[in-house]
């Protein structure tokens, strides 16, 4: 390289940083201003309600604000209140049951259709239909399909010659009932989550199954058919192939999904909404889980500090959970 | 010999492939079964609908009940008209400030940007309950109790579409902005007349995302609403649910009329649904 070149190039290098200097002014406040309509409502929709529903948890705030009182709300949910423990108890039988088996299931389904199936985008889309159409529509049908008296499925139990059950009208725990129905006595503390809440967990597997089934997909897609068959050929068949192979190679996106599944169905709340037979989450709350039961102290009882008290907890919970996954299965995830 | 065990082999696996299709078939149907019997149940009669043990089919499908149920709440036609109008703004305001917020975060430069960009995904950890009494709040010391402000402001602008539109700027190479500014163009005229085509299924994917959690929100509008003329459709079937519990065929005719729009919606555009959430995981 000539020295006249590189004079040249230094000159073009000097003026290319005055100009940019300028244009980098500009096109910051440029950025700031097409952040600025995202930013007012995100910050004041999402942020600000944040703090501020920390401010009221620690106020005596019914209908209207009243005093800080500390933090006696959040002392009278955790120390006072086994309805809001029971409510938790419920969330997280909830969250257990749904969770697993929409992932599980969904695998499965996924790996199935993944084989070049034929009509495979048909049944993708089919599965995928109960996550997009109308939530109370569904839980509509779903309490048909539960009714005590006229639904299907105690017409099919029927037709098979089995007792009915009260379905979404039974508070009772699911293996106290079964035991009953095949005559065992089962002790209480064995009784499990009420049969209403296990026909809620089976609405809820339904609902998100294509969804989940759908990023497994598209999961799949990314993994090269060839590692798959270095494996084959070394001789991984079935339960090694999957367990060794195939889970790890799309560890990323079960972690994602797990993530994503347990945020969302410890909120769950137009599910139970609908489908529980008082719309407060019965028979005798033990359908329950946190969301409702903030929202009855919100709503029916006007608590909206205590309530908020509970929102919070609700969301450190969440977070810590989180955080847990993160901890505990963040490093066994391959990212390819 | 090694040509019959191979012939033998493809027969296995031929058959294997058969049975998964019929086992995907039966998952299908148990996938689609609760709608069809909300369809078979809205075409039956009172008796038919709540005879037991049920009957399949309606011996004489029932069209009628559709308008029955329709007319059982004169304000149905309202409540759609209602949820038709706060989705469609929610939707295209959604698009439109993910579109700016989505160039400045992926095509400039700019101080702060990966903080605020952490701040806004952030968002997506907070649970709903938890903002929710205090966006109560805000809405009603804002005045917009009972009016359409209150469904719409709150959701006009999202993470998740922000996100999407951020990617695709990310991917957009600075050669395109570079030769169109030769050309005169300055950074907007550049955004509105090459970078928004050129985000158009990025963009479809947020609109369509936002329009649906906007017609299928529950909890919010039960909130922040009060008069039945304010209703959506969520809010008035879950509401004519609770009231006509006892005649189960216009319970289904009704939930059916509700889920049409989007089922349609689904069905026109179920390849931006379905592509669009394995490009926002993979972002």
């Amino acid at each position: 390289m000539t020295s006249t070149q590189q004079v040249d190039q230094v000159n073009a290098g000097g003026k290319a940083m005055r100009m940019s200097a300028r244009r980098r002014h500009s096109e910051a406040a440029l950025a700031y201003l097409l952040l600025a309509p995202s930013a007012v409502i995100i910050g004041g929709f999402g942020f600000y309600p944040l703090l501020a529903a920390v401010h009221i948890s620690l106020r005596d705030w019914g209908i209207v604000a009243g005093p800080f009182i500390g933090l006696a709300n959040y002392a009278r949910a955790l120390q006072d209140s086994p309805e809001f423990w029971r409510s938790l108890a419920i969330t997280l039988y909830y969250v257990a049951g749904t969770v697993p088996i929409t992932i599980a299931l969904a695998y499965l389904f996924a790996d199935l259709l993944h084989r070049r199936l034929a009509a495979a985008a048909f049944y993708r889309s089919l599965f995928f239909i109960p996550y997009v159409v109308s939530p109370v529509a569904a839980a509509a049908v779903w309490s048909w399909i539960f009714n005590k008296d006229f639904g299907l499925a105690n017409g099919v139990l029927s037709w098979v010659g089995i007792a009915p059950f009260g379905w979404l009208e039974e508070p009772r725990g699911v293996f106290e009932v079964m035991g009953e129905h095949l005559g065992w006595a089962i002790p209480d503390w064995a009784g499990g989550p009420s049969l209403a809440l296990v026909c809620m967990i089976t609405v809820a597997v339904w609902h998100s199954l294509g969804f989940a089934v759908v990023v497994l997909l598209a999961g799949m897609a990314a993994i090269p058919e060839e590692v798959l068959e270095a494996a084959r050929l070394d001789g991984a068949r079935g339960w090694a192939l999957l367990r060794r192979v195939k889970v790890p190679l799309l560890s990323p996106t079960l972690f994602f999904l797990l993530i994503v599944f347990v945020i969302r169905t410890f909120q769950t709340f137009t599910q139970i909404y609908v489908l529980s037979v008082d719309h407060r989450g019965g028979p005798l709350g033990s359908t329950r889980n946190v969301t409702m039961y903030l929202y009855a102290k919100f709503w029916d009882a006007h608590r909206i500090g205590y309530a908020s008290a509970v929102a919070v907890i609700l969301f450190l919970i969440i977070l810590a959970l989180t955080l847990l996954q993160f901890r505990v299965l963040g490093r066994r995830v391959h990212y390819g | 010999m090694a040509v019959t065990t191979d012939r033998h082999r493809l027969r296995q696996w031929r058959s294997g492939k058969a049975v998964v299709q019929v086992f995907v078939a039966l998952a299908g149907v148990a996938v689609a079964f609760p709608f069809l019997w909300m369809v078979l149940t809205a075409l039956k009669t009172l008796a038919e609908a709540s005879a037991f043990p049920p009957t399949l089919l309606p011996s004489s499908p029932q069209w009628s009940n559709f308008r029955e149920a329709w007319q059982r709440d004169p304000l149905f036609g309202q409540y759609f008209l209602n949820t038709g109008l706060v989705a469609s703004i929610v939707t295209l305001v959604v698009m439109t400030t993910a579109l700016l917020a989505g160039y400045a975060f992926g095509s400039l430069e700019f101080p702060g940007k990966r903080v605020l960009f952490a701040l806004y995904l952030a968002t997506m950890m907070i649970p709903f309950e938890v903002i929710m009494i205090p966006n109560f709040v805000t809405v009603a010391r804002l005045g917009w109790y009972d009016h359409y402000a209150a469904l719409i402001a709150p959701w006009s602008a999202n993470v998740f579409a922000v996100f999407l539109l951020t990617q695709f700027f990310r991917t957009l190479p600075p050669d395109f902005f570079e030769a169109a500014q030769l050309d005169g163009c300055s950074h907007l005229q550049f955004l509105w007349r090459i970078g928004r085509p050129l985000a158009g299924p990025a963009l479809a994917t947020a609109g369509l995302f936002a329009f649906l959690g906007s017609w299928n929100s529950l909890l919010w509008p039960l909130l922040v609403t009060q008069s039945r003329e304010m209703r959506t459709i969520e809010f008035g079937l879950s509401v004519f649910l609770q009231q006509e519990g006892t005649e189960p065929h216009l319970l289904m005719a009704a939930s059916t009329i509700a889920m049409l729009p989007v089922l349609a919606l689904f069905l026109v555009a179920q390849r931006t649904f379905v592509e669009g959430v394995s490009a926002g995981i993979k972002g």
